[in-house]
């Protein structure tokens, strides 16, 4: 396929602007949040910025193909990264009791990460034909909830319990914006439940406890707890205005755990205040809004399902993430999107912001 | 490609993207809320939170104050001491970190493990101890090992150290533990658990003087609990500087002039009442408490026969015996029921009736003996008969107006207060009248009769001083960090009693008979060129015993330890301008003569006859 210079012209430049906004504020926290260690090798926020230069190629990369050519491809992906989930539980890499990677030498390939991308691909392919104006029947439902199931499974038994509910999470919108009959809403409501109250048992230990301490986290305010409780210090300590860029005690001394990480967002509210926190999640929300007129104005349901798909994901990493950290949700593990430090996180964001450049691009095209 | 329909086409999408597009909005909002509820609301709540997880507020113990002797001579002072600790945070492998550490210091691997339990109740933040007072050397191995020690750290905090070694541990006492009843008894405001205070002796008594003003460190730590940097420091003040009346060159003399002997001796200023020296035998090592004393060295020095936790200078009560013989001459000449000349025939007993005959010491008698020679070669014979004129009430009379038989009121150490025995004190104490044959034991300083070293001491005082009991003082003054003197110490008068000087003089003159006339009893103890007064005692642990008894015990030639008799002197010195007083009592000594009277002319000689020289060394030294 040829080089189409209109596309440049098409290209949705807000969303491209907005979400190198959010990595840049990311990569000034990381900057901060990481700013009192002293290893020899590359600082995080310069690593960051690699990964994010690398994302945004692959973004790029992803706008040259037509996403309709994805179509064809979902179902084989799926069949693939499947095959890798597999191939983990058999030949993973177990680091802290998890076995999450394939080593490819010198580089870990998270096969669960490229699930959540993948789901949305196959999810797409399957209700862009199959959804109807009725709803979907509880039969119709049965091969999405395959599709999703076993890689859900599959990715909680690794353990990884964030990433699998995140998967869940995004099928799920995805079916729920397909529509789905009131019967089969009632069936799958009462079934969930059910397999709630069932799964407590099959949860690991850590996991049992993550969520015991969440709904109580001064159970145990050293171990389990001590994330949620250093975390809501930290945000809440951080007043209206917020202690300024480098100056919050909390991160700097070093009193929260994972700051680089899944807490990155906690050292921002620390130094920059609830007046900085609404800036930030004003600007998650465009980036949600935006994806869901991206979907709206798709220019045919298999792109308005990616769009959304990847909306749903951003949005749900996004609510999973904040929700930790302020203490809403329990601790499980979510990156916060474009702020958190990882590079898979940012690959896989950036493969969905493609994904939204792509579809968003090719909507009078047809 | 594009087989299916564009979502405008959909019908009702545009109404659910509306939904949705609003859910995700109150999604959000509710993010926003949680943040103004915790950033706008609970912002003070968790700023302090913070600012607590930040800040400790870390105590520096003072120095406590140095103590030193009347010359400025320092007796107690501090040393810096190094405790091993680990911080709870740091610690990686514990097992293998004990492994070493142990190797390092020698020491038990459990004993690490079971101090490290025992630590887990201390806040996370403070460093548990796990080996006390180390000593540098094995300082040095850790701290030259410290990379492979992650999370041990030294503290350096002061500790109680001896220069003078033993000298003088009744007196000076030591440190101890706070206890949970102090802690909460409310008169150690300030004090936390662990902090050391005084348990016995001028460590208890000054607690306050010498405890010093902690200092206050507010530290800005990490997670890790790690010192970034000290926000505010009130540095600690050390406590005041105590100066005693001690002479620390007699304190040793008479420390060691005793030897492996058992017993008390005490020097007093005859003209002031300050303790020039105080000695209980054996004594103990206060260095081994300001180490931290192990229960099995506790045990021994609590179950040891001579108690050598005792301070046996306040606390020893001992029939005074023939020491007692200047009370009764004193009483018979102030009543006038005897004079210097009035003489006695000593055959070597004295018969109070067919049935009661009390013995002289001498078997052969002294035959004819006045007031002087009775003294000086102490004859029993003649205090039996003058005793007996004079009645136990006057005896009893003079005794306690020259300090006996009640306490002197020093200040610490449980002094004990002997006792005199009158008409009144045996009615009371066993409902039967007085005898006759209980004041001719009395006379001779027996039966009843009970008195410690420091009243002795201070009956020979105020024998020599015209009449005066001064009270017993220890503590000359208090100076401050400044050198300011805070508190210094007045002489008092317990008693002075208007005595007939004449009469003091024959008494002394008698006393210094003892000593400076060939045939006085410590007539081998003078000393060339120091005239000084002094008389021998030779007190019975049980009661005197029968001839036939002695005879015995003079053929096996065994006494066993404890029932030999106690042997005492007092003395003061010089003899015509007398200075000091001086009492011993050598437990079991036998004679007061040859165990006693040498001890007390070691301490005199020391006193008074330091060689200029030796003088002039010393000054410089210091």
């Amino acid at each position: 396929m040829m080089f189409d210079r209109r596309l440049i012209t098409h290209l949705n430049w807000p969303l491209l602007l907005l979400v190198c906004l959010l990595a840049g504020l990311g990569i000034a926290n990381l900057y901060s949040a990481t700013s009192s260690w002293t290893t020899a090798a590359l600082p995080v926020y310069l690593k960051q910025t690699y990964w994010l230069g690398l994302g945004l190629m692959i973004a790029v990369i992803i706008c040259l193909v037509d996403y309709r050519h994805l179509e064809y491809l979902s179902f084989p992906l799926y069949a693939t990264t499947l095959g890798l989930l597999l191939l983990v539980l058999v030949a993973g890499k177990t680091t802290m009791g998890a076995t999450r990677w394939i080593n490819l030498g010198g580089f870990n390939l998270q096969p669960s990460e490229i699930m959540k991308i993948v789901i949305i691909l196959a999810f797409a392919r399957y209700f862009s034909e199959k959804a109807h104006v009725r709803g979907l029947s509880l039969k119709e439902l049965a091969i999405p909830g395959l599709l999703l199931g076993v890689p859900a499974g599959l990715i909680m038994k690794q353990p990884d319990l964030g990433t699998a509910l995140l998967v869940i999470f995004i099928g799920g919108s995805m079916a729920l914006f397909a529509g789905i009959r009131r019967s089969a809403m009632i069936w799958l409501g009462s079934g969930g439940a059910f397999a709630m109250a069932g799964g407590w048992f099959f949860l690991h230990d850590y996991q049992k406890r993550r969520i015991l301490t969440f709904l109580n986290p001064e159970r145990d305010p050293l171990g389990a707890g001590y994330h949620i409780i250093q975390s809501k210090i930290a945000v809440g300590s951080g007043g209206i205005r917020g202690f300024g860029f480098m100056k919050g005690t909390q991160s700097q001394l070093s009193f929260l755990p994972e700051r680089h990480t899944d807490f990155a967002f906690s050292v921002f509210a620390e130094e920059w205040g609830f007046l900085g926190c609404l800036l930030l999640l004003f600007l998650y929300l465009l980036v949600v809004l935006w994806g869901l007129y991206i979907a709206q104005k798709a220019g045919d349901r298999f792109g308005m399902f990616i769009a959304f798909g990847v909306t749903a994901m951003l949005f749900w990493h996004i609510v999973v993430n904040l929700g930790m950290v302020i203490g809403l949700l329990p601790v499980v593990g979510a990156p916060l999107p474009l702020f958190s430090y990882g590079g898979t996180s940012m690959i896989t964001t950036m493969i969905g912001i493609g994904l939204l450049l792509n579809v968003s691009m090719r909507r009078f095209t047809f | 490609m594009g087989l299916n329909p564009p979502p405008e086409e959909i019908p009702g999408i545009r109404r659910r993207f509306i939904i949705i597009s609003l859910v995700a909005t109150a999604v959000f909002v509710i993010l926003a809320l949680r943040l103004w509820y915790l950033q706008v609301l609970g912002v003070e709540h968790y700023r302090e939170l913070s600012e607590r997880n930040r800040t400790r507020y870390i105590a520096i113990d003072p120095p406590r104050g140095a103590i030193f002797d009347r010359q400025g001579q320092l007796l107690v002072d501090n040393r810096p001491s190094f405790t091993v600790s680990v911080l709870h945070q740091e610690i990686d492998g514990r097992e293998a970190l004990f492994e070493r550490l142990a190797h390092l210091l020698n020491l038990d691997v459990e004993l690490l493990e079971t101090r490290w339990q025992a630590g887990l109740r201390l806040p996370r933040y403070r460093p548990v101890p796990l080996a006390v007072d180390v000593g540098r050397a094995a300082m040095e191995r850790v701290q030259e090992n410290s990379v492979d020690l992650p999370g041990i750290i030294i503290e350096v905090k002061p500790r109680r150290a001896f220069p003078q070694g033993r000298l003088a541990a009744h007196l000076l006492g030591y440190l101890g533990e706070i206890t949970e009843q102090e802690l909460q008894s409310g008169d150690f405001p300030g004090y936390r658990s662990g902090d050391l205070i005084g348990k016995t002796g001028l460590e208890k008594l000054l607690e306050n003087r010498l405890h010093g003003q902690e200092g206050l460190k507010r530290i800005e730590v990490n997670v890790k609990g790690r010192e970034l940097r000290q926000v505010t420091t009130r540095g600690p003040l050390p406590g005041h500087r105590v100066y005693l009346s001690l002479d620390t060159d007699l304190q040793q003399a008479t420390e060691q002039a005793f030897g492996e002997q058992a017993g008390a001796a005490v020097v007093l200023d005859v003209h002031t009442g300050e303790i020039l020296a105080l000695v209980s035998r054996p004594t103990f090592d206060p260095a081994r408490f300001a180490r931290g004393i192990s229960q099995d060295e506790w045990l021994d020095l609590l179950e040891d026969p001579q108690h050598p936790l005792q301070n046996k200078a306040l606390r020893g009560q001992y029939p005074p015996g023939s020491t007692f013989k200047m009370v009764v001459a004193l009483a018979a000449l102030e009543a006038g029921v005897a004079g210097p000349e009035t003489s006695v025939n000593c055959t070597g007993s004295f018969s109070l009736s067919p049935s009661y005959r009390y013995r002289c010491w001498k078997k052969e008698g002294h035959g004819r003996t006045d007031l002087k020679k009775a003294i000086k070669e102490s004859c029993d014979v003649w205090f039996y008969k003058t005793g007996l004129d004079v009645g136990i009430e006057r005896i009893a009379d003079t005794a306690r107006r020259l300090g006996l038989g009640e306490t002197l009121g020093f200040p610490f150490g449980g002094e004990r207060p002997g006792l005199i025995p009158d008409r009144e004190w045996k009615k009371a104490r066993f409902g039967t009248s007085w005898y006759n044959g209980e004041t001719v034991i009395t006379s001779i300083g027996q039966g009843f009769v009970l008195t410690t070293p420091l009243q002795l001491a201070t009956m020979t005082a105020a024998l020599a001083n015209g009449g005066t009991v001064w009270k017993p003082q220890v503590v000359n003054r208090i100076e401050n960090l400044a050198g300011e003197v805070i508190w210094s110490s007045a002489k008092e008068a317990l008693t002075a009693t208007e005595w007939s000087q004449r009469n003091l003089e024959v008494v002394r003159n008698a006393m210094q008979a003892v000593v400076s006339e060939p045939g006085g009893t410590a007539w081998r103890s003078r000393l060339e060129d120091l005239p000084y007064a002094g008389k021998t005692g030779t007190s019975q642990v049980i009661r005197r015993k029968s001839d036939e008894e002695e005879e015995l015990e003079e053929e096996a030639d065994i006494v066993p330890y404890r029932f030999r008799d106690h042997a005492l002197f007092v003395a003061y010195a010089p003899a015509d301008d007398p200075q000091i007083a001086v009492a011993v009592v050598v437990e079991h000594g036998e004679h007061g003569s040859s165990a006693a009277a040498p001890i007390a002319k070691a301490m005199i000689g020391n006193y008074f006859q330091r060689d200029a020289a030796e003088n002039l060394a010393r000054a410089e030294r210091r």
